[in-house]
């Protein structure tokens, strides 16, 4: 007996659906076989990396504050997505939108403008769609792949983060830390809840959901989109803007990945430092692939991501085992969510061996 | 084991059951064909015909029924293992992969592997033989309709099936081609070749097939002999009454040009594709045209052209409604008051997995259908339910994915859709590809109308019959070029046959384009 893939003759909704779950499972159950090789015991590991980082409020306000780039990154990707446009480069338009914030916060110093935050978050959003605008225009002027060329400019952005702060924006009386001054109160976003680190991001990342499931799905360049990523003849065929969706795609991932970038470095950052981003911008890609690139979805698996990356820092303190854990977990979430998307296409079947 | 003999059926099923959410598409179907038969199925668009030919090449699995593979009874899961007893089929809808070529595309058909050189001389051979002509180191993608479905009937013929199955295998094929196609089926049979013939062009059956099964509703209404038959009693078995007859009316006379073609020519970037070559074409209001053609003769380019899914540099080489066009995209040249419908029509007519009322905003959106960028869509559904309506559109309702619809209802419903935009000029390719009679009779008629009442109409097929049926004047494109426009009632099919290989006077002189109107 051995096990064969058979096309399905249409495919499955309900592992459309299912199959994020399942890949949920099966991360749990080789985070368990996991510990269990590092030595450590699994129900310890699991209760250290899955419950810890809930046990109170605290812990729960720290699930949103991480949850918040992740969902305005992904939902602004899986505009893009939609319509096949593969911007890798959110992590890149995020370091960006946090430079263009983070200039008008160092240069109005001491203003107590009311503008300033807003112009911050606007400057943000404009900083994260240049740096996408590269891609999309090498691929609608030359047809240059846009995977390469968006993943190239991440390694350019950090490049250009790390020379400011250890050169130019480099705070003078930081004792030679890589790090800029921090940001005076008036260029610090809101909290929500006293006592908790989560700021007025998350209602912008919830707006961010709302607006992108309008666009998505009630607008007609959202529908568009969807033709061209579905039928690219019909596309062409209706006169719908091969182009455009290119524009719209990029550009809707930079804006968002933009106004995440600020929202770190106003909030719980307060200044730019090397560090902005532990990956954001990439793992909002696996984000918005595990919620089905609808923001309904997108708001769960952002809320599962940030869980990864807490647990991370509790294994790290707790099991002694190295923050990278969390990128493991992440990494094995992708894996299954591949896997178990084959069978969105096919379903097995046990046969018997023919000689 | 009985050993098959001639008196035992190639394939015999019995009571074969399949059920979508919406529909019954087989009920209880009874089917028997012997070695060397040619057996048509016959039926309305949607009878079930297509579900019923899947069952038996095993890409849909029956809920009740079994099959009787010479004998011996057979659960046929797969088409791999159809193939292995012998079985071989050409798709309705196309099942090869744009972005191969021909010779890779029928490598992936073949277990094991195997070298493409040989492959591709066998292609030749085969293609030369039966008279279907095809280069196979081609990209798929840039084929017409006519030659994809010529490297499916290929892919076929190259695995030496023992029972044949074709889904309208003829709907886009010349008369020529045809012709040889039919030489072949029967040579085949000859062999003991069983051969499952689907198609609505009921005088091919007449003259092919030896025995038919009617479907209706997915239920077998009835056996005949296609020989004793005429292709009014066979239709009257399949629709249940009697086909009614066009209404012509006349053609309006000296109309406004709604499209002008001056001075077209396009170098195509494909290096199979055919280069235009100095086109000059008028439609007026109230006249239907037709072109005439060999499929590959330049007619993808010219459509191309005229949708502005390919527009050109030279803004005035297309004028619709008198508005220089050249350069426009599709969308704006519909602004202008063009529809048009394409020959492909899943996929670019319509989005396979977006329902009919999505399907319709593709193209109709300007009836309303948009309120400040986001989409109304009560409009919309209302628009695809009066379509499904107006154009008997068998199917779940307008919220149906498009690839649920059975060939000929997709068409229906594509042709509505365009129809019902009462466009100032509607541009048609092939307009009843795959369509039932009745259906036919019902589109031609509504063409017919739509001309009546001033629409300037654009028909480009490869069936002369219906050019000659609806038709005001006609015009042949052969090699890229355009031959001057006869009106109908003053040219017959031989005539306009010859010109079709590029014999019309004047020809290669790159001649003015003279409209006798
Ligand atoms: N995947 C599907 N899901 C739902 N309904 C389907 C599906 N496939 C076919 N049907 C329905 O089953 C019925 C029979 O379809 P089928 O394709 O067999 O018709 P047909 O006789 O081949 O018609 P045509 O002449 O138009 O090709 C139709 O009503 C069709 O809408
Ligand atoms: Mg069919």
């Amino acid at each position: 007996m051995w096990l064969k893939f058979e096309q399905r003759p249409e495919p499955s909704k309900v592992m459309t659906y299912l199959s994020p779950l399942l890949a949920v499972g099966l991360m749990f159950l080789s985070g368990l076989i996991l510990f269990l090789v590092l030595g450590k015991s699994p129900v310890e590991g699991f209760k250290v990396f899955f419950l810890n980082p809930l046990r109170d409020s605290y812990g729960v306000a720290e699930l949103f504050l991480k949850a918040t780039p992740l969902m305005l990154c992904a939902v602004g990707l899986s505009v893009g997505f939609k319509a096949n446009v593969w911007n890798i480069g959110a992590e890149g338009q995020l370091l960006i939108g946090a430079l263009a914030g983070g200039w008008l916060a160092l240069h109005f110093e001491g203003s107590t403008s009311r503008l300033l935050l807003p112009g911050m978050i606007v400057a943000g959003a404009l900083g994260g769609m240049a740096w996408a605008a590269i891609p999309a225009f090498l691929r609608t002027r030359f047809n240059a792949n846009e995977i390469l060329t968006s993943l190239m400019l991440v390694y350019v952005a950090e490049l250009m983060v790390s020379w400011l702060v250890h050169g130019p924006w480099k705070d003078p009386d930081g004792f030679n830390f890589p790090q800029t001054k921090l940001f005076s109160a008036t260029a610090t976003l809101p909290l929500l809840l006293a006592g908790t680190r989560v700021n007025v991001a998350l209602i912008f990342a919830i707006g961010a959901l709302v607006v992108g499931w309008i666009f998505m799905n009630r607008s007609f360049m959202g529908y568009q989109m969807k033709v061209a990523g579905q039928a690219e003849f019909a596309g062409r065929y209706a006169g719908f803007s091969a182009k455009r969706s290119v524009w719209i795609g990029m550009l809707a991932g930079g804006a968002m990945a933009g106004v995440a970038g600020i929202s770190e470095v106003a909030g719980p950052i307060g200044q730019i430092t090397e560090h902005i981003s532990p990956g954001y911008g990439f793992a909002a890609m696996i984000v918005a692939f595990v919620g089905r690139l609808s923001p309904i979805g997108i708001f769960f698996s952002s809320l599962l991501m940030a869980l990864l990356y807490m647990g991370g820092e509790q294994a790290q303190q707790y099991l002694n085992l190295p923050s990278s854990i969390s990128k493991v977990f992440q990494g094995m979430l992708l894996f299954f969510l591949l896997g178990s998307d084959v069978f969105i296409n096919f379903r097995p079947r046990l046969v018997r061996r023919r000689k | 084991m009985p050993t098959p003999t001639s008196d035992t059926p190639r394939l015999a099923i019995r009571g074969i059951r399949k059920v979508y959410p919406s529909v019954v598409a087989n009920d209880g179907i009874d089917l028997t064909v012997m070695p060397g038969q040619i057996h048509a199925v016959l039926g309305e668009n949607g009878a079930g015909k297509s579900t019923l030919m899947k069952v038996i090449y095993g890409v849909i699995r029956p809920d009740e029924g079994e099959l009787l593979w010479e004998g011996r009874p057979v659960i046929i899961s797969n088409p791999a293992q159809a193939r292995s007893l012998g079985i071989g089929m050409v798709f309705q809808h196309f099942s090869l992969f744009e972005t191969l070529t021909v010779v890779q595309n029928v490598a992936l058909s073949i277990p094991g592997k195997l070298d493409l050189d040989p492959l591709a001389k066998r292609i030749e051979e085969v293609s030369e033989r039966y008279g279907l002509p095809v280069d196979p180191r081609r990209m798929v993608h840039a084929l017409s309709v006519g030659e994809r479905q010529r490297v499916e009937i290929i892919r076929c013929l190259l695995q030496n099936p023992r029972l044949l199955i074709l889904d309208e295998p003829t709907s886009v094929l010349t008369p020529q081609a045809v012709r040889k196609l039919f030489e072949t089926l029967r040579q085949l049979a000859a062999e003991g070749v069983s051969i499952l013939y689907i198609s609505h062009k009921l005088d091919e059956i007449q003259e092919l097939c030896h025995k038919a099964t009617v479907l209706r509703g997915g239920k077998v209404t009835g056996t005949c002999t296609p020989a004793e038959e005429t292709p009014q009693t066979m239709a009257r078995m399949m629709i249940g009454v009697d086909l009614p007859a066009c209404s012509h009316g006349e053609p309006e006379d000296g109309g406004e040009v709604r499209l002008l073609i001056q001075g077209l020519s396009h170098a195509t970037d494909d290096p199979f594709g055919t280069d235009l070559k100095d086109i000059h074409l008028e439609v007026k209001a109230g006249e239907i045209v037709g072109i005439a053609g060999v499929s590959g003769n330049g007619q993808q380019e010219l459509l191309r052209a005229i949708s502005g899914e390919e527009p050109h540099a030279d803004k005035r080489a297309v004028r619709v409604c008198g508005v220089e066009a050249g350069h426009m995209n599709a969308a704006r040249r519909r602004g202008l008051g063009m529809c048009f419908v394409p020959e492909e029509r899943l996929g670019r007519g319509a989005v396979p997995r977006l329902s009919l009322t999505e399907n319709i905003l593709l193209t109709a959106y300007r009836k309303g259908m948009l309120f400040a960028g986001l989409i109304r869509f009560g409009v919309a559904k209302r628009f695809a339910e009066e379509c499904i309506k107006r154009f008997d559109v068998k199917c779940g309702g307008a919220h149906s994915e498009a690839k649920s619809l059975s060939g000929g209802n997709l068409q229906k419903f594509i042709v509505g859709r365009e129809i019902m935009q009462e466009p100032k000029l509607l541009v048609l390719a092939q307009p009843t590809w795959g369509v039932d009679v009745g259906a036919s009779s019902f589109i031609r008629q509504s063409v017919l109308d739509l001309r009546n009442s001033g629409t300037a109409v654009l028909v480009i097929s490869e069936e002369l019959e219906e050019l000659f049926e609806i038709c005001d004047r006609i015009v042949v494109i052969a090699k890229g070029t355009l031959s001057p426009s006869k009106v109908t009632s003053e040219t017959n099919v031989e005539e306009i046959g010859m010109w079709m290989s590029g014999l019309w006077p004047g020809a290669k002189t790159q001649g003015e384009a003279t409209h006798v109107a």
